[in-house]
């Protein structure tokens, strides 16, 4: 029933967020329509900003802690944190064709939000190559901090180089403005797709969860296999 | 310059990513009660 109740919620946010982005924001004067891109673009990198900044400080306490409670909330968050970033790029390349005429550019902002994916493409890959649980945590906790250090890289690329993709319209210095419509909208947009970003990773942890106590579960399984083959052994010597 | 399937081609993509992962996540957790009760069953008889 909360489930339910979460469900129906998110989804009049996402609905009320669509009508906002596409029929309250004003025009902008020259992309127009396709600008209106820019609020589920700006949404996405927000949740997947969020993701990531859970995913530090989970591999930070599993170092700290050694509670596999934390890998499990780390690599979850990766997770959720690299399909936010799939739908950023896809947006964007969406977004860059009709504005830029190119689907992508190597520019400084596309290349490390590139780079960043894969990296985390490559955390996920690591994990499924580790075997023992302590191991694997450490060792994609090391590598998940190392990765992380792209994402603050990613925010002040269109800051420090001129690029391709648009200078900062908030927190950009003087010259970044944004009509204040345009803002509230973005917030309603962002606020939207944050709750469906934590139902998904809510979902997304307790999935390792139970990957934990099915692992267990096979553990016990077997050592009771070869205690009753240990019993047929000795009984027929 | 109104490019709507683009606009339209955006919003799908963002809103469809969260809803095929949710999908697969889904699954995989059936598919894991299911062996959890499955593993727990065979536990408790032996």
């Amino acid at each position: 029933m909360k489930r339910l109740s979460i469900s129906v919620l998110a989804a009049a946010l996402i609905f009320f967020a669509g009508y906002a982005a596409l029929f309250v924001a004003p025009d902008e004067s020259t992309m127009h329509a396709i600008q209106r891109v820019f609020y589920v673009h700006v949404a996405l990198w927000s949740a997947m900003y969020t993701a990531l900044t859970i995913a530090l400080i989970a591999n930070v306490a599993w170092l700290a802690t050694r509670q596999m409670k934390w890998d499990w909330l780390g690599v979850s968050a990766v997770e959720v944190g690299v399909v936010s970033c799939t739908g950023g790029l896809a947006t964007g390349v969406l977004w860059g064709k009709p504005a830029w005429g190119i689907w992508w550019t190597w520019d400084a902002r596309l290349t490390t939000a590139f780079i960043l994916w894969l990296l985390y493409i490559a955390y996920l890959l690591l994990r499924g190559l580790l075997e023992d649980p302590e191991r694997r945590a450490t060792l994609s906790a090391v590598f998940g901090i190392f990765a992380s250090l792209d994402a603050p890289l990613v925010y002040v690329s269109n800051r420090l180089w001129r690029t391709q993709h648009p200078a900062p319209v908030m927190f950009g210095g003087d010259n970044s403005y944004l009509d204040p419509t345009m803002a509230k909208v973005l917030v309603v947009c962002i606020f939207a797709i944050l709750p469906v970003m934590i139902f998904v990773l809510v979902d997304r942890y307790r999935l390792e969860r139970m990957r934990h106590e099915a692992e267990e579960l096979r553990l016990a399984m077997e050592d009771r296999t070869e205690e009753a083959n240990r019993v047929v052994t000795r009984s027929t010597a | 310059m109104t490019h709507f399937r683009f606009l339209f081609a955006a919003w799908m993509v963002a809103w469809a990513v969260f809803f095929v992962y949710e999908l697969t996540i889904s699954s995989r957790l059936s598919r894991l009660r299911d062996e959890i009760d499955r593993l727990k069953q065979q536990l408790g008889q032996k």
